[in-house]
């Protein structure tokens, strides 16, 4: 099978010299969920960023056999949804309407074509009946959903999303890892919620100082890295 | 001071509700509403005779245009007042200085412009009114920036509202004294990392903007036209505010 | 500072928003050309700081406090163009949503705020600010910022002729001092937190050649602001001065032509003479030194 995305030897460094990413391999193929785990700061989110060409780095990356070059960022873009971390960044326009249609309209559609576009995509993740609300007037979940629905607006093959579960409370995470779970496209998770990468991801990758140090299913990686809250709940169950 | 801040935010939240309530005049279009808004304020700020029977014949057009709307008379007559302190203060003096109708005028014209207004926005959705604006003539990239302003007002003002509290809890322990140099530099640097918040969120959303496609322009949904209802309206408004004046001007 | 609608006479009024519309427009061009693609939502958030930070109390004494206005910050973080757009958006948002100024009053709140205060404001930094001055540069900027503004906006006041007694106008001006150190000390400290914090974030002033043209300009600034201030505020002496250069009467029929027929009460016409006396007088001073400041300039072959 053909990955969907395939990254090979991507090196990344800031501007004041500092590498965030050291060398990354990895491969995404159709139907796919993969967990990415790590600590803060060890280039989960930078490495994201460099899947829909917002960062371009040294190395290779390719989306459905299109490498991502600045000329090609249009394509990849359509490709790979990205559904940012603040819902507040990402919903700017003034209605839910707008907003969901905005991808479409930057497609090339017309404004009919959008509308109904938009309108589908809510309708996808159950929030048609806000298209005319502005994005203040929702809660947490509310404009996660909708955040969603304007990635889905643009028919992409895959879904990044970072932190998803960050300020959804627990309903709110449940609904989320439901809605996911119904999504036909391959997805990344960047997540701390081990939970929900349990819950949703058949593979996860750990990243350690800009590199992946290790890769299997999400029980093994947990594992081998200790990337739960075992004394937690070892703490909550000596209360009992 | 930092209270009047504060009902400024829970006011245009208030105002926003009132905005998106149905009635012929949320119906039209944003247009017709702000041209009718203009003839009436051209024609108060060039009455100069028979001021106060004009101003009572206004107030009532005014009245009697927030009923039709279903906004609340009561709350909307006691915000357009927010003009009436500072009025207040010129009036004093244009009494004291001999010229009681220069007075009045300064009240009744502030008081009926700021209610005039109020409204123009809460029948239009601000973004709708700028989107008006902008097929109006007015420069796209200075309402895009208006929009958006706009839309995280509430983000930002609640972020600073935050480090507000953490100032004053950090403060409230000291003295108040004169000039307190400790306490000037503490806001200063709780501005400087609220402008740097800012700053990141700007990048955050034009991260969000680019990953879906934006290229440097703004496309729109197409919006309202302007229809027969729209006509019929502002012509309504220029025959009703001139003929008012008109016939009170003949009266007297 | 922010001008209600049914204080300006027509003629002014209808005069500034003519004047503003194209400067605005200039300003939207300039602006868009300079900055990146990114630049509408970092302005539209910039406004909203400038709004939010409204909210943060500067302790002043004995209780009371006072807060940023940030037509200076904006220039210096934006440049004077982009700075003059989020300007002119805050002051649209202020007037529409928050009946804060009127509408047929936005130009001359747009004139003096968002261009002539922004302006005044930006002159110090752009100057001085790369240097050992650049604390009093900012300083500086932030107070001519709020001085202009509210001289401009007094100005206008009397032009209309809304009774403004000596004594009003003295104790105005006091007021606009005092917000004016407020406004420069305010916008010095977060000055130097950015500077220490996020330096990346502000501009560098770059003056090209032509700091001479500059520093006339600010203090060309100082004297109109100034002598605006003193014309309204101590008439007489301006009216003296006037009527022994004969000024008093040619700026009379030049400026009672197209305001006769408008509400100035009886109070007006005498304050029109003194006002406008003392505008034409310090436009003159003002014209001879930006004269021999060009002058200046070509022969410096800057």
């Amino acid at each position: 099978m053909e990955p969907l995305i395939e990254v090979r030897d991507l090196r990344y460094r800031y501007d004041d010299g500092t590498v965030a990413l050291d060398g990354v391999d990895f491969q995404l193929y159709p139907g796919e969920t993969v967990a990415v785990l790590g600590a803060n700061g060890s280039g989960k989110t930078t490495f994201v960023l460099h899947l829909n060409g917002l960062l371009l780095g040294q190395g290779s990356v390719t989306v459905c056999g299109v490498p991502v070059r600045p000329a090609t960022l249009a394509q990849v873009r359509q490709k790979v949804g990205l559904v940012f971390q603040d819902s507040d960044n990402q919903l700017f326009m003034p209605t839910v309407l707008e907003d969901v249609a905005f991808g479409p309209l930057n497609l090339g559609l017309d404004a009919e074509q959008a509308r109904t576009r938009a309108l589908d995509a809510l309708g996808a993740v159950g929030m048609a009946h806000v298209s005319a609300k502005a994005p203040y007037h929702l809660s947490a979940g509310e404009k996660k959903r909708v955040a969603i629905a304007g990635i889905l607006a643009m028919n992409p093959e895959i879904l990044v999303l970072d932190e998803p579960t960050t300020f959804l409370d627990p309903p709110g995470q449940n609904a989320l890892v439901e809605l996911l779970d119904e999504l036909p496209q391959a997805k990344i998770l960047v997540t701390h919620d081990v939970d929900c990468a349990r819950a949703l991801a058949s593979r996860a990758v750990f990243f350690e100082k800009g590199k992946i140090a290790g890769e299997g299913s999400v029980p093994e990686v947990v594992a081998r890295f200790s990337w739960d809250r075992t004394s937690l709940h070892r703490q909550a169950s000596s209360r009992l | 001071m930092a209270g009047a801040q504060e009902g400024r935010v829970v006011h245009h939240v208030v105002l926003d509700r009132w905005s998106r309530g149905e009635s012929v005049l949320h119906r039209r279009d944003a247009r017709a509403k702000t041209i009718a808004v203009l003839i009436f304020l051209i024609a108060l700020a060039t009455a100069q005779r028979a001021f106060l029977p004009l101003s009572l014949c206004y107030l009532g057009i005014l009245a009697a245009t927030i009923v039709a709307a279903g906004l609340p008379l009561g709350a909307a007559l006691k915000r357009a007042a927010v003009v009436l302190p500072f009025t207040a203060v010129f009036a004093a003096i244009s009494l004291a200085a001999g010229e009681p109708m220069r007075a009045a005028a300064l009240v009744g014209k502030s008081y009926l412009s700021a209610l005039a207004v109020l409204v123009l926005v809460s029948t239009t959705p601000l973004p709708e009114l700028l989107r008006g604006l902008e097929r109006m003539g007015v420069p796209r990239y200075l309402l895009m920036v208006a929009q958006f302003l706009y839309r995280y007002l509430f983000v930002i003002s609640e972020e600073a509202q935050h480090m507000r509290v953490a100032l004053q809890t950090k403060s409230g322990t000291l003295r108040r004294a004169l000039w307190d140099r400790g306490k000037f530099a503490a806001a200063g640097g709780a501005l400087g990392v609220l402008f740097a918040r800012s700053y990141a969120h700007a990048e955050g959303i034009h991260q969000a903007m680019l990953a879906r496609g934006f290229r440097g322009h703004f496309l729109t949904l197409s919006g309202r036209s302007f229809g027969r209802a729209d006509v019929f309206f502002v012509a309504a408004a220029l025959v009703i505010v001139a003929g008012a004046r008109a016939a009170v001007e003949a009266w007297i | 500072m922010h001008i209600p609608d049914g204080y300006l006479a027509t003629p002014v009024w209808a005069t500034l928003d003519v004047a503003a519309a194209p400067a605005v427009g200039y300003l939207a061009r300039r602006a868009q050309k300079s900055l990146e693609q990114s630049s509408v939502p970092l302005l539209g958030v910039m406004g909203a700081f400038v709004f939010a930070a409204q909210m943060i109390n500067f302790p002043v004494a004995a209780g009371t406090s006072s807060h940023l206005v940030g037509a200076a910050l904006l220039a210096y973080a934006l440049g004077p163009a982009a700075a003059g757009v989020v300007l002119t958006a805050i002051l649209a948002v202020q007037a529409l949503v928050f009946q804060d100024g009127g509408i047929l009053a936005l130009g001359a709140n747009v004139i003096n705020m968002a261009i002539a205060g922004m302006l005044a404001g930006y002159l110090p930094y752009w100057l001085m600010g790369a240097g050992r001055w650049r604390r009093q540069a900012i300083f500086l900027g932030g107070f001519l910022s709020l001085l202009t503004s509210g001289v401009l906006a007094m100005g206008e006041l009397i032009l209309s002729g809304v009774p403004m007694p000596g004594v009003v106008i003295r104790l105005s001006l006091g007021v606009f001092l005092v917000s004016a150190v407020l406004e420069g000390a305010i916008t010095l400290a977060i000055m130097q937190a950015l500077t220490a914090i996020h330096p990346e974030l502000l501009r560098q002033p770059q003056p090209d050649g032509r700091r001479a043209l500059g520093w006339i300009g600010v203090g060309a600034i100082f004297l109109a602001v100034v002598g605006v201030a003193m014309a309204s505020a101590y008439p007489d002496g301006i009216e003296r001065l006037a009527d022994a250069t004969g000024i008093a009467s040619r700026a009379t029929t030049l400026l009672r032509t197209p305001l006769a027929d408008y509400q100035l009460g009886t109070l007006g016409s005498a304050w029109l003479r003194k006002a406008g006396a003392g505008l034409a007088g310090i436009s003159l001073i003002y014209g001879a030194l930006l004269a021999g400041g060009k002058w200046l300039a070509r022969k410096r072959g800057a």
